[in-house]
């Protein structure tokens, strides 16, 4: 098979090959380059941000590491191979968050772990992230597009039962982001305007729903606050007021690297976690945060690209949902950081402080490699 | 295994997704413009405001207290001084639920619910917002070592080392230099918000009052950097304060001792001064109290037992107890008789033992009712007779006597820099108008004569009019300060001189009050026996309670709380006056029999050297060209 490519291929003979070795161990070239600048940069921030804490970063460089390499493994799994086990790893998934329901760990007043001691401590939701698309793709490739109304229906069923696990937990951010990966599969699967419009018209009654019976005090104080955070400046509007001074205090050049005193003299809360934009923002200034976010746009347009290019129906909606996830774990983190959204506890990808959340992005784009790397026509590319 | 493609499905399938990318690649760039735009509009076009708002964060500017001036007596030995102290602190608006705070520190300190209270109520006179407010003073090493212990659940508890008023010499001078507090609210509403931004405290009575500003100084400045728990990272700039001035006083702790022990345990005060200049040399008001624990935070219990005690150990009886001079004010208004012309040095009149206005049936009884005969003015002060007296300010009327007596100080304020001095009473005809509604009547001003009737005077007044005979009417206000920083003060607005028509009046009466002390029928020669120098003196006693006419005074009837109050006024060495002393005990019943033997102690202390002869430098002028001969 080889031999006849090289035979039928005319020119660019060396490049070529060099993506062959690429694409041979299954690894996206410009995908892992871009991933590397973000996390060697995402260090630096977050040295800082961390108040120059040694420990944390090689946690974080190792969390890397895991990921890096739970990465690579996955991406030598085929989609057909994976789309084989999606069903099975979602009923998993599903009695795994109700066991979380049931008696799982409590860490940080929420429920969200499983633990079993010396053995394994992860968290369920986390999992979810990637097997949610997985199945629902794995569902909807099977049918007609766009998928008829009963077809959407299961779906929303499938997607319905771990958010509201999650929601439970209580988790508000993982579970936005799992509703976001599940009905993102059915928008990419040519889920019709008019159903999208209808639904986003019964958002609003859905939404009074949700604070009347679902939401926890925090979370409507967090709502609260973000509607008026100079109401309660020393309270819960505390974090978004220090923020924004972090994040407009930085101008355009922003304050220099390890200048930054908002996080330094520990006023700006969650500064190595959820909110590590506003010391990017301070340190780095405007300049700074463009440069991530054209690295993210990267990345994105990389992943519609591998979306556009994938063979499989599958595949197609598996990593055009993934990388829509991806954007709006960015634009949730941002927008709430500067003030622009409720603060709901997405973390910046790649850069803020999470092994578990690392190892999750970073399986993601091995899913992603993997869908690339395994096509039948690989001299399309 | 391969899946059988479906050719025309997936080239439609294909077609659809490729739309819906389009969408999402259009919706992603668009959401991350309005990102950049957010981000912009945060950046460049509020990041003034946000640059001021991070900075303030940041940059707190706080207060340095001025070390307070230290106050010396007149030898150079320590007053009051400035100790530093581990004082506990607590910022309210740190403290989250500060009553829950308040729990702790008391739970961790195992204090009483009383100090608590009294922890309560400084807290809650707090001041400007997040100001730390001191609410515990002088922590021991064990306190501080138990709050350090349990810092992680007191938010806003602080232990800060700061400097505490303290006075070494307890209660000798608390009424004369007085203490310091914590501000108040009513204070904190006059005072300069600036120049006391750093300071809790400030001088609530005498001299620690009267030079507040002085003592006080001026206040620095520190730019520092703090953390989001108020915890300072580093200071930025730093602007020194400027200590307050130290006051040397005028006062002698060893004089002071000595006519604290000379007056033994009764109540009464005495004021020495130096007629040549005004300088007060001692000041006693007893009880007296330890001044200390006003300053640390004195506790409810121990303040209510001060304030309500039948002897008054708050009260400043020098500056603002109010006794009629009784005869002490003989000289004074011996001086005004012969100055106006009213009596002569050789003119006399004859006591029968009692005095009577014409075609009046009332008895003006003289104190030695078998009366003393024929009396001129030497022997009517040696001898106090009253009858003589009667007579004087009969003849001399009360406009006379009420003007003469002012001009010695009588019912105004007398002294240069004390706190809250009592001007005293002097009556006359527009006060009585004014506050009884009533005419003068003349058996008014016949009583005054003998210092007896609506007159009042402070113990201070009757040490000025004394001082005044002994400096020959030159008036020199009495004062505490005798240094500023090293510069003596200035009176601004100084009393004019009592200028005599005949100066050698003041000699007459000096030689009558002479002979209170020396004379061989002087009232008080038994408490002089002995003396190496020649004191002028005068005995008084001052009424309690009136005595009805006809009446006599029987001390066994009368309550101890209501005898007479005993007077003693002089100044020594008669030829050369170097100090004048008033000394009042309160229901010593007998001028020259209590009072004048408490004045003999107290001028011997002052002019007797170790050898108990008086000290060369007191001698008058002639002895000491005598001393010089023989060296």
């Amino acid at each position: 098979m080889k031999s006849n490519f090289d035979r039928i291929l005319s020119s660019e003979d060396v490049m070529r090959r060099r993506a062959t070795f690429l694409q041979r161990i299954h690894v996206d070239g410009p995908l892992l380059i871009l991933l590397l600048i973000l996390a060697s940069g995402s260090l630096f921030v977050l040295y800082s941000a961390s108040g120059k804490s040694w420990d944390l970063l090689i946690k974080q460089a190792t969390s890397f590491g895991i990921g890096l390499v739970s990465m690579f493994v996955i991406a030598q799994l085929e989609p057909r191979f994976m789309a084989r086990w999606v069903p099975l790893a979602y009923v998993v998934g599903v009695v795994l968050l109700m066991a979380v329901d049931v008696m799982g760990h409590n860490a940080m007043g929420a429920t969200r772990w499983i633990n079993i001691p010396g053995v394994v401590r992860f968290q369920p939701s986390e999992f979810m992230k990637i097997i949610m698309p997985a199945t629902i793709a794995w569902y909807l490739s099977k049918r007609t597009l766009p998928p008829h109304l009963k077809h959407v229906a299961a779906s929303l069923g499938m997607i319905g039962v771990p958010f509201i696990l999650i929601v439970r937990q209580p988790d508000l951010g993982t579970s936005l982001l799992i509703l976001a990966s599940g009905t993102f599969v059915l928008f990419m699967a040519g889920l019709r305007w008019r159903w999208i419009l209808s639904v986003i018209a019964a958002a609003v009654p859905a939404a009074v729903v949700m604070w009347l019976f679902f939401m926890h005090d925090y979370q409507k104080q967090r709502i609260l606050t973000f509607l008026d955070p100079e109401s309660d400046p020393l309270g819960t509007g505390w974090n978004i007021i220090q923020s924004k001074a972090a994040i407009g205090s930085g101008g355009v050049f922003g304050k220099g690297w390890l200048m930054g005193t908002q996080s330094h003299l520990d006023f700006l809360p969650e500064s190595h976690t959820d909110f590590i934009i506003a010391v990017l923002g301070e340190e780095f200034g405007l300049v700074g945060i463009c440069a991530l976010l054209l690295i993210y746009l990267a990345l994105i347009g990389r992943g519609l690209v591998i979306t556009a290019q994938a063979q499989t129906l599958y595949g197609k909606l598996l990593a055009g949902s993934l990388t829509m996830t991806f954007f709006v774990y960015v634009f949730v983190n941002i927008g709430m950081v500067s003030g622009l959204l409720p603060v709901v506890g997405v973390p910046l990808p790649f850069i803020s402080y999470g092994g578990t959340s690392l190892v999750t992005l970073l399986s993601a784009f091995g899913v992603l490699m993997s869908i690339h790397t395994h096509r039948k026509w690989i001299a399309q590319v | 295994m391969t899946q059988p493609i479906r050719l025309k499905d997936h080239e439609k399938d294909a077609r659809l997704v490729r739309n819906r990318v389009m969408v999402g690649a259009v919706a992603v760039v668009a959401l991350l413009c309005v990102l950049v735009g957010r981000l912009y509009y945060l950046q460049v076009i509020q990041h003034d405001y946000h640059s001021t708002l991070s900075e303030n964060n940041r940059v707190h500017v706080q207060p340095i207290a001025p070390a307070r001036g230290m106050i010396y007596d007149r030898n150079g030995v320590v007053i009051a001084s400035n100790r530093p102290s581990f004082n506990l602190s607590i910022t309210r608006e740190r403290a989250g639920d500060w009553q829950q705070t308040l729990d702790t520190v008391a739970e961790v300190l195992a204090l009483t619910a009383d100090d608590r209270a009294l922890l309560e109520k400084r807290l809650r006179q707090g001041r400007r917002p997040f100001e730390p407010v001191p609410v515990l003073t002088e922590l021991t090493e064990e306190q501080i070592a138990r709050i350090a212990v349990n810092q992680f659940r007191l938010p806003g508890v602080d232990v800060v080392a700061q400097l505490t008023r303290h006075y070494p010499q307890a209660g000798h001078f608390a009424h004369s230099v007085g203490y310091m507090g914590r501000i108040n609210e009513k204070e904190l509403k006059t005072l300069d918000p600036v120049a006391y931004s750093g300071t809790h405290q400030i001088g609530k009575t005498g001299v620690e009052r009267f030079y507040e500003d002085t003592l006080h100084g001026q206040v620095g400045y520190e730019e520092v950097e703090t953390n989001a728990r108020g915890r300072v990272m580093r200071v930025l700039k730093r602007t020194d304060p400027q200590p307050g001035k130290d006051i040397v006083l005028t006062l002698d702790i060893k004089l002071q001792e000595a006519a604290e022990k000379a007056l033994g345990g009764r109540r009464g005060a005495i004021v020495a001064l130096d007629p040549r200049n005004g300088e007060v040399l001692a000041m006693v008001s007893q009880p007296t109290f330890d001044p200390n624990p006003f300053v640390t935070g004195i506790s409810f219990k121990a303040y209510a037992e001060l304030r309500d005690s039948i002897d008054r150990p708050l009260f400043n009886r020098v500056l603002r107890g109010l006794y009629p001079p009784g005869s002490t004010i003989k000289p004074a208004v011996a001086i005004a008789g012969l100055d106006s012309g009213v009596v002569g040095p050789g003119s006399s009149v004859f006591d029968p033992g009692y005095f009577q206005l014409p075609n009046v049936e009332h008895k003006y009884r003289n104190w030695n009712r078998t009366g003393d005969g024929w009396v001129d003015l030497d022997t009517a002060i040696m001898r106090s007779n009253d009858t003589y007296f009667y007579d004087l300010a009969n003849k001399l009327g009360i406009d006379r006597l009420a003007d003469y007596l002012g001009r010695f100080g009588i019912g105004r304020k007398v002294s240069l820099d004390m706190f809250e001095e009592a001007p005293g009473l002097m009556p006359d005809r527009q006060w009585k108008r004014m506050t009884r509604r009533q005419a003068w009547f003349p058996g008014e001003t016949l009583i005054l004569g003998i210092g007896q009737g609506y007159m009042q005077a402070t113990p201070l007044q009757l040490a000025q009019a004394t001082a005044l005979v002994a400096s020959k009417g030159r008036w020199h206000r009495p004062r505490l300060a005798k240094a500023i920083g090293g510069a003596a003060p200035v009176d601004p607005n100084p009393i004019a001189d009592i200028a005599l028509r005949d100066p050698a009046d003041w000699a007459r009466v000096a030689h009558g009050m002479e002979q209170v002390t020396q004379g061989p029928r002087g009232t008080a020669r038994k408490a002089f026996t002995g003396s190496p120098y020649r004191v002028a003196g005068k005995s008084g006693t001052a009424q309690v309670v009136a005595i009805r006419q006809g009446e006599k005074y029987d001390r066994s009837k009368l309550n101890e709380r209501h005898r007479d109050h005993a007077l003693f006024v002089g100044f020594a060495p008669a030829d050369n006056p170097r100090i004048a002393v008033a000394v009042t005990v309160e229901n010593g019943e007998s001028g020259s029999g209590v009072a004048a033997p408490v004045l003999r102690a107290i001028m011997d202390a002052w002019l007797l050297g170790p050898d108990g002869q008086l000290k060369p430098e007191y001698a008058s002028n002639t002895d000491l060209e005598t001393v010089a001969r023989e060296e």
